[in-house]
Formats: structure tokens, sequence, C-alpha cells
């Protein structure tokens, strides 16, 4: 899984680490690379160090402060695009009632010493940390826009639900750097699970719609 | 004072666990907790018990920690914590209230490294003197501006280096600083989140920790603060005292200088 994932990301990025190569890091990114690296607990295990590591889009979008410029914005967008995988039955809407879960949970992947999620812990999409859904879930935060009605505004063509699979999958294909996570490429949800937030986005009986 | 608690925490519904409550009552619930503490943060029992500790001889060499040069020379403790983190020549590091003041332990108490921060938190039933003592100190900086202006070399490299850090990308969540506090009023499910890269947003955070959290019914340190938030990041635990939380610090500092101290604060 692992290596396969990194391999995903050699070759997505390949025509992006030509670009990067041209601007020699300049010294303080070296130096404060080598301190951040440094400042983690030596008994972490690998496999959590490995979270630190960046592929090109990280990286890009940490040395322009998420506002790259125009063509460094179309490359990433383009290779993020290139990473996205669809379910093996190729139906993108699944069961909005799973989804609604799914958008719901906010636990999953903490790890450290201090205060990890248990082992096992149900990983969710989170989505109601960044954005109104559900008109009944009035706990949401405010750092997306909020995606009340979406699917009756936007409606429910193959073409919404298609982007809304790709946007959820990775977030950056279409808007470089943006504040939303990559849920697909990192493998935090499974194809399936997001083809059921895109029936609780879209299917107009899902309380995102209904109410 | 310690009875109250629990009752208003679970009628206010805190965590980030979905609630039914209407939003505008769920504010005005925080905002009555706020008003009834206010003559009296928990956190202030917690500044007696770090002057006393200040003050008595301790440890194998059986001193006070009255010698204990925070920045401004030995002993002088008003208005250190609000010019920290600074550059100190006998270590020849960049240090921040706690990597100092746990480097006076050692150097003037001689107590072991390992033995004053193995409890650098507390924990239900343990308490931490780390804690009480940063509480005291920054105390001694209440009403003074927060004052870092990262002229040494070193701090100014500091600065650079926790700016690097806050806009640095990485993990299952694509998490940096940056996403969580780069932006103005906006909120992570029901939490405020302040702008920490402009002098107002950094400066109201800054002013007021070390703080009292409601939700963990403990006060944290500025340390605990960023050590949290990089769990909340996704990422592996960073050591105590590391050059990153440090750097984090001198950044935030810098930004916010010109507000002045609040401590100990009060929050979620
Ligand atoms: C850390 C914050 C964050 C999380 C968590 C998050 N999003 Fe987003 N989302 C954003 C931001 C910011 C935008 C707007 C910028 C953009 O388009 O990328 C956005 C945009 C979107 C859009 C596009 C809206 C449009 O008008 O086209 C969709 C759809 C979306 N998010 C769905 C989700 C779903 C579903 C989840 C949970 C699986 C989720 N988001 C989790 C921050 C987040
Ligand atoms: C996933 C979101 C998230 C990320 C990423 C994150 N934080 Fe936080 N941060 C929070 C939350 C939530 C709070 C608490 C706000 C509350 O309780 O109202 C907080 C609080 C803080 C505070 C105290 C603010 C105050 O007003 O008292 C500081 C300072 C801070 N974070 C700095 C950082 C730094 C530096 C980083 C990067 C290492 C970081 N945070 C990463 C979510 C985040």
């Amino acid at each position: 899984m692992k290596h396969s994932l990194i391999a995903l990301a050699l070759i997505t990025f390949a025509p992006l680490s030509a670009l990067a190569q041209s601007k020699p890091a300049d010294d303080i990114t070296a130096q404060a690379e080598q301190i951040f690296r440094g400042s983690f607990r030596e008994d972490n295990p690998s496999y959590w160090m490995q979270r630190l590591d960046q592929d090109e889009t990280m990286r890009l979008c940490s040395q322009f402060k998420d506002h790259p410029p125009t063509k460094v914005r179309q490359k990433i967008e383009k290779a993020e695009m290139a990473s996205i995988r669809y379910p093996v039955d190729g139906k993108l809407i699944g069961d909005w009632k799973e989804g609604e879960k799914l958008a719901a949970v906010g636990t999953g992947g903490h790890i450290g010493f201090i205060q990890p999620d248990p082992p096992g812990r149900v990983r969710g999409g989170n989505c109601y940390a960044c954005h109104q859904l559900a008109e009944k879930e009035v706990a949401y935060g405010t750092i997306g826009p909020s995606l009340q009605h979406f699917g009756k505004l936007r409606g429910n063509t193959e073409q919404i639900i298609k982007y809304t699979y790709d946007k959820i999958y990775n977030s950056n294909a279409f808007n470089a750097c943006t504040n939303m996570p990559r849920f697909g490429l990192h493998n935090w949800l499974t194809p399936e699970q997001i083809t059921h937030i895109v029936a609780f986005l879209v299917d107009p009986e899902s309380p995102v719609n209904k109410d | 004072m310690s009875t109250r608690l629990p009752a208003v925490l679970a009628a206010v519904g805190f965590g980030l666990a979905g609630t039914a409550i209407a939003q505008g009552s769920t504010m005005d619930e925080i905002a009555k907790y706020r008003e009834m503490l206010a003559d009296g943060n928990p956190a202030e029992l917690l500044e007696l018990k770090g002057e006393s500790l200040w003050k008595t001889p301790r440890g194998p060499k059986n001193a006070s920690l009255e010698q204990c040069d925070m920045g401004l020379g030995p002993g002088k403790l008003d208005g250190a914590y609000a010019q920290l983190p600074r550059y100190f020549a006998d270590t020849r590091k960049v240090m921040d209230v706690e990597s100092r003041l746990v480097h006076c332990m050692v150097s003037l108490q001689g107590f072991q490294y390992e033995d004053v921060t193995r409890q650098w938190f507390s924990r239900p039933g343990k308490e931490s003197e780390i804690e009480a003592l940063v509480t005291y100190i920054g105390g001694k900086s209440n009403g003074m501006k927060i004052d870092v202006p990262a002229r040494h070399p070193e701090e100014a490299r500091m600065a650079k280096v926790g700016e690097y850090i806050f806009y640095r990308r990485s993990g299952p969540q694509d998490f940096s600083c940056a996403i969580c506090h780069g932006q103005d009023d906006k909120r992570i499910r029901l939490q405020d989140l302040g702008n920490l890269t402009t002098q107002a947003g950094a400066g109201m955070a800054m002013s007021t920790w070390p703080s009292y959290r409601v939700s963990q019914g403990a006060v944290w340190t500025m340390q605990r603060r960023l050590i949290d938030c990089m769990r909340q990041a996704r990422w592996p635990e960073p050591k105590y005292l590391s050059d990153s939380v440090i750097a984090l610090q001198v950044y935030l500092q810098k930004t916010a200088s010109g507000t002045v101290m609040q401590t100990p604060g009060i929050k979620r």
C-alpha cells in the first residue's frame, strides 16, 4: 500500500520536480527543514515519521504559502487530476446514509504518546470541521464554504456526481493548495466510502438537500 | 469551584462531538461561563503554588530559583515572559520560558533534566511543577507588552524557521498551521480560530497563555498547546522543548509584539 502510494507520487510528480529544481532551496529552508525534522521524539516509529515527508504538491504549496503562481498552480492541478482512481464497478454514487455517518466522524489518524486515537478507531471525512452540511448539525466549521443544499443547488447530473467524487478524492485537482485535504490520494477514505459521501451531498433524499 | 466545573461543562456540551444545542445558545453558555469565572480563574491557585516553588530552596543544591536569569538578569521576573523567547549568551541558544526554566532548575538547583521534565504537563492526580512555575512567571508580565523584535541574528533565524514551519504542509490531511490559523474569522466545528499571521490575531492568542483550559480542567503552557496542535495536524509527537516549538513561538511572539499580556487566560 505504502509503496504503491509512493510510486504513484513519483510518477505523478515527475514533471513538477523539474520545475522545482530550477529554483535552488535557499539557505534558511534547508536549515529550517533540518531543525523541524530533528524536533520529534526518537521513539516515534518510522511509519509515523513518514508523515512528515512531503510530496511535490505539499512542498510547492509550503514554498508559496498556499498561493502558487499560475504556472505552478496549473502543473499541480494537472498532476493531481491524474492521480484520481475510481471504484472497480465504476459507480460513483453510493448510500447517503453511510455518507452521513462518514461526514460526521472527526476522529482517526491522531498519533503520538500523549493522546493518540485508540487502534482501530474509525476514520471519517470530518467534513463538518470545515463545512456546513445537513441543517440539523449546528456544530460546523467555516474554513470551507457551506455545502448545505449542495445537490439542490447544483443538481445531480452525471457531471456533478463526477465532480463531487473527484473533488473529495483530490481537492487539489481543482484548486492547488486548497485547505481541503486530499482524502482519496492519501487513502484516508476508500473510493467506496467517497461514493457514499457523494450520495450524502447530491441525493435529493439526503438531509443535506431535503431539510 | 472544582465541583461546579463538570456540571457547567456538560451543560455547555464542550468538545468536538456535534451537539443539538442551537448555536447561538452554545455561544451564550460559553459567555456566561466566562463571566462566572471572571472573578476566580482556577489557574490563580497554581500561580501561588508557582511562587512558592520559585522561592523555596530545593533540589540537590538546596537553592531557590530566585537567581534564575529569565533574560532580564538574575531574579528579574517582571516583564521577562513578555520578552521570551530570546537568545541567551550562556547557553548560546534561543530559549523560551520553559526551556530557560528547566535550564535554571538543572543548573541552579542541581536537578536531573529527566526528573524535572518527566511531569512537564499535569495529568489527573499528577500535578506539574513546570505548569505552576510558568503560570507564576507569566503573571509577572501582566499589563506589559509582548516585545520580541527578534533582532539578534539567532532570534531572527528562529523567527524565519518558525514561519517556515507555520506554512509547512505534510501528513495524511495535508495540514499546516496556516490551514487552521491563516485566515480571519474562521472556526473549526464551533471553536474560533484566530488568524495567527496578523498582530491582532497572534496578539489575542499569545497574550493569554499560559491558560486554564476548561475542557481539560488544567492549565496549559504554550509548549503543551503547540504540541497538541501538531497532534491535531496528525503529525508525530515533537520532543518537549524542541527547537521547532521554540521557533514557532519566536515567530508568533514577534507577530504579536505590542499586545498587552493578560495571563493566566481561560480557554475552552
Ligand atoms: C480542513 C478543511 C476542510 C475539510 C476537512 C473538508 N473540506 Fe471541503 N473544502 C474546504 C475548502 C477550504 C473548500 C473551498 C476551496 C476549494 O474549492 O478547494 C472546500 C470545497 C469543497 C467542495 C467544493 C464546493 C463547490 O462549491 O464546488 C466540496 C464538494 C467539498 N469541499 C466537500 C467536502 C467533503 C465532502 C468533505 C468531507 C469528506 C470536506 N469537504 C472536508 C475545506 C475542507
Ligand atoms: C486541524 C486544525 C489545527 C491545526 C493544523 C493547528 N491548530 Fe492550533 N488550534 C486549533 C484549535 C482547534 C485550537 C483551539 C481553539 C479553541 O479551543 O478555541 C488551536 C489553538 C491554537 C493556539 C492558541 C490560540 C488562542 O487563541 O489561544 C495557538 C497559538 C495555535 N493553535 C498554534 C498552532 C500552530 C503553531 C500550529 C502548527 C504547528 C497549529 N496551531 C496547528 C486547531 C489547529
